[in-house]
């Protein structure tokens, strides 16, 4: 970031500055991140299945909120149609492992990337569409998968499919996993499911940490503050809007993948469910603050307690959630980490570069980017 | 031949319901540059309402012609209440206000009257038909639902282009800073266009009742219908919408003709391509 405009109350001394995007904050979560994570790796040695399976659960739709929240909040492509590519990764993945006969572990990977080839057509149709309109363009494009997918009989039509279970049980570091917890196959199967889930939602966040860390992550908050004044200062928007979507696709699609491998089963209503992929992804991100790094980390942790305590209730459990989420956009739109954040004038991941001026902080309320 | 004629029929005759559900959306949108993601909701909701007060005991007639004010107030105080307060140049919070409000209305829906799937009784109406020679006949009801919508662009045209208010409306739409200079009020001009669509939506929800069956969960791709129909038509057009409309009835009656499992997939089908085709649609006159 530059120095223009810069000027000190001593026009004698050299101002000496730099950016720095860590705080003290950060640094500290960064050391205590490293034994949670290899923590949350050892688990399975003394946790039971159910908590296993719960974690799974997390880990998936932390993933996918994660991503979201990138899309929609950073790049400004708010898209209430990232089932099309959950869907569309499971699919591959049913394609890959049973049709096909491929290592199940190696098809969630190839179904990341038919997520990506479905996402590159989709993008140059919706992408024609502008803000709100493009919201519902995205639930279109998932609905004409839906359709299509569910037109395929070697795939179980409209009613859906099983995962047979030899493929199932063939999974690739199978017998690693029964030998090293000397357990029996379905729970070496959870605990494989657990550690894939786990790897994709640290995957997944690195890898939005990291973009959001990069020149483009500075241009995205270049276009979202201004497109037309980030254009004139030399950035495509077209073209990084377009990887953001692509990327998130792909992503989206392995973790779709994964999700419907470890469910076994598979039907188009369910693989492109607007309520399951979509609405709870964005419940999570609007609850715990849309465009951070910290947000679906908090929204994730409330919302499975909400879903923990009060599913049971059925369509009570949805209006509370619809309601909730509507209070929330109008008295408190950047979530409980946006509240907590601003309050504690604290940031964990932080993507933002702050400037510092002679060992002190030039600008206390963190110029944007 | 005569049998692809007739698909075609019913086709534009279906083609009236998708407009009548896409008019509302439209206006919506040609005013206030806002997308209501639950306005497949809020017309199934209509046919709730009207399903109600017949099973209550008041007659057909009263009870439409009593739900469409009342669909008025709600969609007033929609705007008043809850829409105005997120208005701004960031259009996720309105966006997500009407998402949650879709899930409210659906599940309230749900526990309300079940998931059990509905009709309104029209009487002998349901199964009247104009036989037009050659084999071919047309409903009444479907008949009556066209020309119900062509009745309603007609009126909103004339409120829109004939009227001191209706000039405030277009005011708003193409410039809403200068609007306000002028002393228009854009807040209640909002609450009134979401009244005015919401209104449009309980006529809707007759005509959806009326023909079809129904059930708490199909306000989703009711709205998917009346945004395809609103995007094929081109933005700020009513007549284009009308037209919209009719592009997806009868692309769906086409699928439908040749395998009836492709008759929503061809619908959006014919979406995608108009989209690649002509971006602005068929007959645009707004810039946004």
């Amino acid at each position: 970031m530059g120095s223009g405009g810069l000027t000190t109350a001593d026009p004698g001394a050299t101002p000496r500055f730099a950016v720095a995007r860590a705080t003290r904050a950060s640094t500290a979560t960064l050391i205590l991140a490293v034994p949670g994570i290899l923590l949350l790796f050892a688990l399975p040695a003394f946790a039971s299945r159910v908590l296993l399976q719960e974690l799974f659960y997390v880990f998936t739709m932390l993933a996918l909120a994660q991503l979201w929240s990138l899309l929609a909040g950073s790049a400004g492509l708010i898209s209430v149609g990232q089932q099309a590519f959950v869907g569309m990764g499971a699919y591959a993945l049913f394609a890959f492992a049973v049709v096909a006969g491929l290592d199940p572990v190696l098809s969630v990977l190839l179904a990341g990337a038919v997520a990506g080839l479905v996402a590159i057509p989709a993008a140059l149709i919706v992408f024609r569409l502008r803000g709100a309109y493009f919201a519902i363009g995205t639930w279109v494009v998932s609905e004409v998968c839906r359709l299509i997918l569910a037109q395929v009989k070697q795939l179980g039509g409209g009613t859906g499919t099983s995962l047979p279970t030899d493929v199932a049980s063939s999974m690739i570091g199978l017998d690693f996993v029964r030998n090293l917890f000397a357990v029996r196959g379905p729970a070496a199967r959870d605990i494989l499911d657990y550690w894939l889930a786990l790897m994709l939602a640290i995957g997944t966040f690195l890898l939005v940490y990291r973009l959001l860390r990069s020149r483009h992550g500075l241009a995205l908050s270049a276009i979202g503050d201004s497109e037309a004044a980030a254009e004139s200062t030399g950035v495509d928007v077209f073209r990084t809007k377009f990887l953001i979507y692509v990327l998130t696709a792909v992503a989206t699609g392995m973790v779709g993948a994964l999700i419907f491998l470890q469910k076994a089963r598979i039907s188009p209503d369910a693989a492109f469910s607007l309520i399951d992929w979509t609405a709870y992804v964005i419940f999570i991100v609007v609850i715990g603050g849309i465009g951070t790094m910290e947000g679906p980390i908090v929204g994730v942790v409330i919302f499975y307690l909400l879903q923990y305590y009060l599913a049971a209730l059925g369509s009570w459990y949805l209006i509370l959630l619809g309601g909730l989420a509507i209070v929330l956009m109008l008295f408190a739109p950047t979530g409980v980490w946006g509240v907590v954040s601003r309050f504690f004038n604290v940031s964990l991941f932080p993507v933002r570069r702050r400037l510092i001026v002679s060992g002190g902080v030039a600008d206390k309320n963190e110029t944007k980017s | 031949m005569l049998g692809w004629i007739d698909t075609v029929l019913q086709g534009i005759l279906l083609g009236g319901l998708y407009s009548l559900y896409a008019t509302g959306l439209s206006v919506i949108f040609g005013i206030m540059r806002l997308v209501n993601l639950a306005h497949g909701d809020l017309i199934v909701l209509g046919a709730f309402l009207i399903l109600a007060a017949t099973s209550a005991g008041v007659p057909l007639a009263v009870a439409c012609v009593a739900v469409v004010p009342l669909m008025f107030v709600v969609g007033y105080a929609l705007q008043s209440v809850l829409l105005n307060r997120a208005l701004g140049r960031n259009i996720l919070p309105p966006l997500l206000i009407t998402f949650g409000l879709s899930i409210i209305v659906q599940n309230g829906l749900l526990e309300t009257f079940s998931a059990d799937t509905r009709r309104l009784d029209v009487g002998s109406l349901q199964s009247a038909s104009l036989p037009l020679g050659g084999g071919i006949a047309i409903g009444v009801m479907p008949l009556i639902c066209l020309l119900s919508a062509i009745a309603v662009i007609v009126s909103l045209n004339g409120v829109f282009y004939r009227t001191a208010v209706g000039r405030a409306f277009r005011a708003t739409s193409d410039d809403v800073e200068i609007a306000q200079l002028m002393g228009i009020n854009n807040r209640s001009i909002y609450a009134l266009t979401m009244g005015i669509a919401l209104a449009v939506c309980a006529v809707a929800g007759f005509f959806l009742g009326a023909r079809a069956n129904f059930d708490p969960s199909i306000g989703p791709a009711r709205l998917l219908y009346a945004f395809e129909a609103v995007i094929i038509g081109g933005l700020g057009s009513l007549w284009g919408t009308l037209a919209g409309g009719i592009v997806v009835g009868v692309a769906q009656t086409v699928g439908a003709h040749i395998d009836p499992e492709w008759q929503i997939l061809s619908g959006h089908v014919a979406f995608l391509i108009v989209l690649v085709i002509r971006p602005r649609g068929l007959f645009p006159r707004a810039v946004d």
